[in-house]
């Protein structure tokens, strides 16, 4: 059994990912640093993402312990500098 | 006769186009309002000794829009100010353009001044929206932000080599 959640990358997360958004396929029962591991270890920019970056699921702050299901939308969020 | 109170009045949106305070102001403010206040951030010339040519903003649109709600309704519901305008702009700013105004109208002074400082406060610490810096000189680097509260995420600036100090900007 597997699941698979969208991931979205914005600004410097981006720059590393190459691109904005990503399917991802993890074993059944999955959570975000489930996730992020499966990333980290792709190789590539995303090697350079942090072990513990703060994450959105479907546009809520999460913590790294949360669960996943099939088709969420997983967002990295760099630390934030609106105004 | 003493006229009726006015409804609460919440207004936030993320845009990509130019702001209009004097709209901003119109449009929160109602005649049981006495206090009227406005906050512009806007794009300055200079970073940590570096001439700026420009800013690019990137948001999270969907849940930036979310969160702004939220953060201006609790500017209403917890500090009392009944009418919070808030819009944040993205894209391309020049230098003097404005990338967020904040107003916020209620009947004595005290809860505007509360709710407008709530509100950009509260934008720095969890609105999803980052910028980056365009230098004078041709380079570029995103400004280093804040990690927003309730993600259990390690403290993480931004590393870039143009990086700068936290909780900077507008």
């Amino acid at each position: 059994m597997s699941l698979t959640v969208r991931t979205l990358f914005f600004a410097s997360y981006r720059d590393l990912a190459g691109t904005p958004e990503l399917p991802v396929e993890l074993e059944e029962g999955a959570r975000v640093q489930d996730l992020v591991r499966t990333l980290r270890e792709r190789g590539g920019g995303l090697s350079e993402l942090p072990e513990a970056p703060a994450v959105a699921v479907n546009r809520r702050y999460a913590p790294l312990s949360r669960p996943l299901a099939q088709d969420d939308e997983v967002a990295f969020i760099p630390p934030v500098a609106g105004g | 006769m003493v006229p009726e109170p006015q409804p609460a009045r919440i207004h936030a949106r993320i845009t990509t186009e130019p702001l209009d305070a004097a709209a901003a102001l119109a449009s929160a403010r109602t005649d049981a309002d006495g206090a009227l206040l406005l906050f512009v951030g806007v794009v300055r010339n200079h970073a940590d000794g570096r001439a700026v040519m420009g800013m690019r903003y990137d948001a999270y649109v969907d849940m930036a829009h979310e969160v702004l709600l939220a953060i201006a309704g609790e500017a209403a519901e917890e500090l009392g100010s009944p009418r919070v305008w808030v819009e944040h702009r993205i894209g391309r700013l020049a230098i003097g353009e404005a990338s967020v105004v904040i107003v916020s109208a209620s009947p004595h002074r005290q809860e505007s001044f509360d709710a407008v400082r709530y509100v950009i406060e509260e934008i720095k610490k969890r609105l999803p929206v980052w910028k980056k810096e365009e230098y004078v000189d041709g380079q570029e680097g995103w400004v280093a932000g804040r990690t927003p509260p309730g993600t259990g995420a390690a403290d993480d600036v931004t590393r870039t080599h143009e990086s700068v100090e936290q909780g900077r900007g507008a």
